[in-house]
């Protein structure tokens, strides 16, 4: 079985982000920048698939500019084989992403497609879906259980309500939840080995599809601020302030 | 324009979710069609047709639709784009599994999780947690939105008298089975949907620790929330989790215990009206955002407040 896991870079989770004063944007330059969380999660899923015997071959794609190199690099030093950039100066929307992965896809004829269910820049959560009725192939959303037996698929998705329990089969694109697996850290022997696989660029404008922006971006503002609380003292005046004060209970 | 919005339900009552979405609707058009797929849904077409803004109720009633399999449900709803301006769907993991196919079925782009409605063609949406707002226009020939529950206030059920219309059902050839939900039954309000939200955090401890919050939560007619470290640690489940890949909630009152306030639990919260937080440690972010901080041991205070409810109680009685 060959697995495929789709990896963006985005501002790393812990930072603080910053609106741009020109309110065209959030500030990314000189920034932080991180393998997307739950994408962490779809290629430690694939590195286990691969120690399990169940893949042979594990591959990561990043579409984006040069500097996605570096979370390409980081998914070969989890223990990916070799990894596809797709080369972009612009910033692609999900349906232009799943059409990129598509044609990706097409040429490496993948078994598996991996990838978080949500990126944590424009929390669009639709990349896996789009990709999915795109290639005509089963689509399981948010899992976080995951079994394969003789082409079987059996997953477990977070849903609101609880969790649902699918059976379905390969091909399929799954997007992982965060709870799926916990992402290991990349050894330094590994970090060093994984700077001479193979990483391969692919111009963006090569490939022949409309990548260009259905959605304009009028402006980018903070959102309002709350207003400063109090500290109350102890449990009484907490239970008096919100019967009187805010008359919630 | 007529608007179509996609409801969610559980082939018997709609989901409060639907009716917030009919109300975003109503700020694009006064002709607002509600689109119900599912299985033995006779009753609750015949429900849904008093829901006041809603002028006509589409129905495909096929036991293949019991489990609202995306792949199943997604071109029903794109065979019927070309009669609208604007699909919606709520942003619930129903929405947001189902959605995404239709847009790629339409080729075009969709807009996720919309907090605000400026025109007919431009949009809110929260971006990066929520810590971040976005304005988007667009001039596609259709748009095809996800709607965040909590922006919107709840429509009215009652009072309309919508023509009811059956459409056939499509089949297309999917692989994938349902197997099981795993759903856990509570008398408690629903967490989405709650006047008042009790959520713990790692500070619980343990999953027994939290029938301390499960007795807090019933003397305040509250539902029960957590922070995603509270679920990864195995106290509670996924289904409670608020927070940027869980449940957004914007309750009147937000309880949060033991929670120290990571970015991605503030995005699931921060619209709540009053928030009070409980937190031995002083410096937790929490308390940033907190309308009433106690710094305190929630092994004490709970409690204790529970004692302080009870005699306010006694007072009014």
């Amino acid at each position: 079985m060959k697995v495929l896991v789709a990896v963006k870079r985005v501002v790393d989770y812990k930072v603080q982000i910053r609106v741009k004063s020109d309110n065209s944007g959030v500030e990314t330059q000189n920034v932080k920048m991180s393998v997307n969380p739950p994408d962490e999660n779809a290629i430690e899923e694939a590195v286990k698939l691969k120690e399990q015997g169940l893949a042979n071959e594990i591959i990561s794609v990043s579409i984006g500019d040069d500097k996605s190199q570096d979370v390409l690099r980081t998914s070969m030093a989890m223990g990916i084989d070799r990894s596809i950039l797709v080369k972009s100066q612009n910033t692609l929307e999900p349906l232009a992403v799943a059409k990129t992965l598509k044609i990706i896809i097409d040429k490496e004829k993948p078994d598996l497609v991996l990838m978080g269910k949500q990126a944590i820049d424009d929390d669009s959560n639709q990349t896996g879906q789009i990709l999915s009725a795109l290639l005509n192939w089963p689509q399981g959303c948010f899992i976080s259980n995951l079994k394969i037996e003789n082409n079987k698929v059996f997953i477990s998705r977070e849903i609101d309500e609880g969790i649902e329990n699918l059976e379905t089969s390969l091909p399929a694109v799954l997007t992982c939840d965060l709870r799926l697996n916990t992402p290991r850290f990349a050894s330094l022997p590994n970090i060093m080995k994984a700077k001479k696989k193979p990483l391969e660029t692919i111009d963006i404008d090569t490939l022949g599809i409309d990548t260009s922006s259905k959605i304009k971006t009028l402006k980018v503002i903070e959102p309002p601020k709350r207003k400063a609380g109090i500290m109350v003292n102890d449990v009484k005046e907490l239970v008096q302030k919100l019967k009187y004060e805010a008359k919630v209970i | 324009m007529s608007v179509l919005v996609v409801a969610e339900h559980d082939n018997k009552n709609l989901k409060s979710s639907t009716l917030n979405t009919i109300s975003a609707a109503e700020k694009l058009s006064e002709d607002i069609h509600l689109l119900i797929l599912g299985n033995k849904i006779e009753d609750l077409a015949k429900s849904s047709k008093s829901i006041q803004l809603v002028k006509k109720v589409i129905i495909c009633d096929h036991e293949k639709l019991e489990n609202q399999i995306p792949e199943l449900s997604s071109p029903i709803i794109s065979n019927l784009a070309e009669n609208y301006s604007h699909i919606l769907a709520p942003s619930s993991t129903f929405g947001k599994n189902l959605l995404p196919r239709v847009s790629a079925l339409l080729d075009v782009t969709q807009i996720s999780d919309i907090i605000g409605i400026e025109s007919q063609d431009t949009f809110i949406r929260p971006i990066y947690a929520g810590n971040a707002i976005s304005y988007v226009q667009t001039d596609q020939k259709i748009n095809l939105m996800t709607v965040r529950p909590t922006s919107f206030e709840k429509c009215e059920e009652t009072g309309g008298d919508a023509a009811v219309e059956n459409i056939s059902f499509i089949d297309s050839e999917v692989k994938t089975t349902f197997v099981s939900r795993e759903v856990s039954k509570s008398d408690r309000p629903e967490l989405g949907n709650a006047r008042v939200v009790v959520s713990g955090g790692r500070g619980l401890e343990n999953s027994d620790n939290f029938k301390l919050l499960y007795d807090l939560a019933d003397k305040l007619n509250a539902a029960v929330g957590a922070s995603r470290a509270a679920v990864d640690s195995g106290y509670i489940g996924n289904e409670y989790q608020v927070g940027q890949t869980g449940k957004m909630v914007a309750p009147e009152l937000y309880i949060a215990v033991g929670i120290s306030g990571a970015i991605q639990h503030l995005a699931g919260m921060k619209e709540s009206k009053v928030i009070v937080a409980i937190n031995k440690d002083l410096e937790a972010p929490i308390f940033n955002i907190a309308d009433y901080g106690l710094s305190s041991d929630l092994f004490q205070a709970i409690p204790e407040i529970i004692k302080e409810l009870d005699l306010l109680n006694q007072i009014e009685s």
